[in-house]
């Protein structure tokens, strides 16, 4: 099987919208499950009392906003080197999904911060990094926004975006390189964890959950984005006759 | 545990819903407008897109 094939968007297109409601399912299947451990089974926390259960959907949108930005430059990067078109849509379709998890992020980020440290935000090392990760999200949209011609949008926004990534190790760090007011990392693939399994089961369920969620809505992104850049290339409207045949 | 104990998680209930249900309102906002999207970029491929 050619794989090159599908950096066509004309053959991605049919292709993306196949895959796209497995990934739905499994982002459902994974959230009931990961929310009924997060919930219902995990045990109230000994220090932080039921607070600490904001831990399933904050931890789950954090590493998101972290992964799909490096996605998004990996594409950004092939786009270049190879003038790809479609790798240039894949991260148009997936900046807005990777800005929103930032937001949701910093959002839960606080509604915890509040109740155990007794404030919304402090201006440290993680915080500020990633709220400077949801300007580089806008930068990046804006930039495109701000450039007519598709092919010109793409490269700009590209450079951008590469630019940007050297951001994502600084968050990922931070805890590290800073004396921090937001914990270390919980979770590391070199140490034993140090929560309870039902606790860390429930995290990573929802972190699947937002994996999986991620790629069906950027894949049907990348489509309504294919089907607008590339509507007068003719394949476009019969693609979308031939479904409405069926 | 009791429905109400539930939902008072504790007297943390503000701050646990508030953070989920922003969550829930965002990806459900995010659904609603890609779906929209689509749709209208389907309508506009099958004429064949507005001004040629």
């Amino acid at each position: 099987m050619n794989w090159f094939r599908f950096a066509s968007p004309a053959s991605f297109f049919p292709l993306a919208g196949r895959l796209t409601p497995w990934f739905s399912a499994a982002a459902a299947m994974f959230a009931a499950a990961g929310l009924y451990l997060g919930l219902f089974a995990a045990p109230t926390d000994a220090q932080q009392g039921d607070a600490y259960r904001i831990i399933f959907v904050h931890v789950a949108t954090a590493w998101m906003s972290m992964l799909i930005y490096l996605v998004m430059a990996f594409w950004c990067a092939v786009s270049l080197m190879f003038n790809a078109r479609l790798a240039a849509m894949m991260a148009q379709a997936l900046a807005p999904t990777g800005a929103l998890f930032t937001a949701l992020a910093l959002v839960t980020g606080a509604l915890w911060g509040k109740p155990t440290w007794g404030t919304y935000w402090a201006w440290d090392a993680r915080m500020t990094s990633e709220l400077i990760l949801l300007f580089l999200y806008f930068g990046y949209m804006a930039l495109r926004h701000a450039i007519d011609e598709p092919r010109r949008a793409d490269r700009a926004s590209a450079l951008l975006a590469l630019v940007g990534a050297v951001n994502v190790p600084i968050i990922y760090f931070s805890v590290k390189w800073w004396n921090t007011l937001h914990q270390g990392a919980s979770v590391s693939l070199t140490s034993a964890p140090t929560m309870a399994a039902v606790m860390l089961t429930g995290m990573l369920l929802m972190a699947l959950a937002a994996w999986c969620y991620a790629i069906a809505i950027a894949l049907t992104r990348v489509r309504a984005i294919i089907l607008e850049r590339e509507r007068h290339a003719g394949w476009a409207g019969e693609a979308v006759l031939a479904k409405a045949a069926q | 545990m009791s429905l109400a104990e539930f939902f008072a998680m504790g007297g943390y209930g503000y701050y646990v819903w508030g953070a989920y249900a922003a969550c829930a309102l965002a990806i459900a906002a995010e659904i609603i407008a890609v779906r929209a999207r689509i749709v209208a970029a389907r309508r506009d491929a099958g004429d064949g897109g507005p001004a040629r």
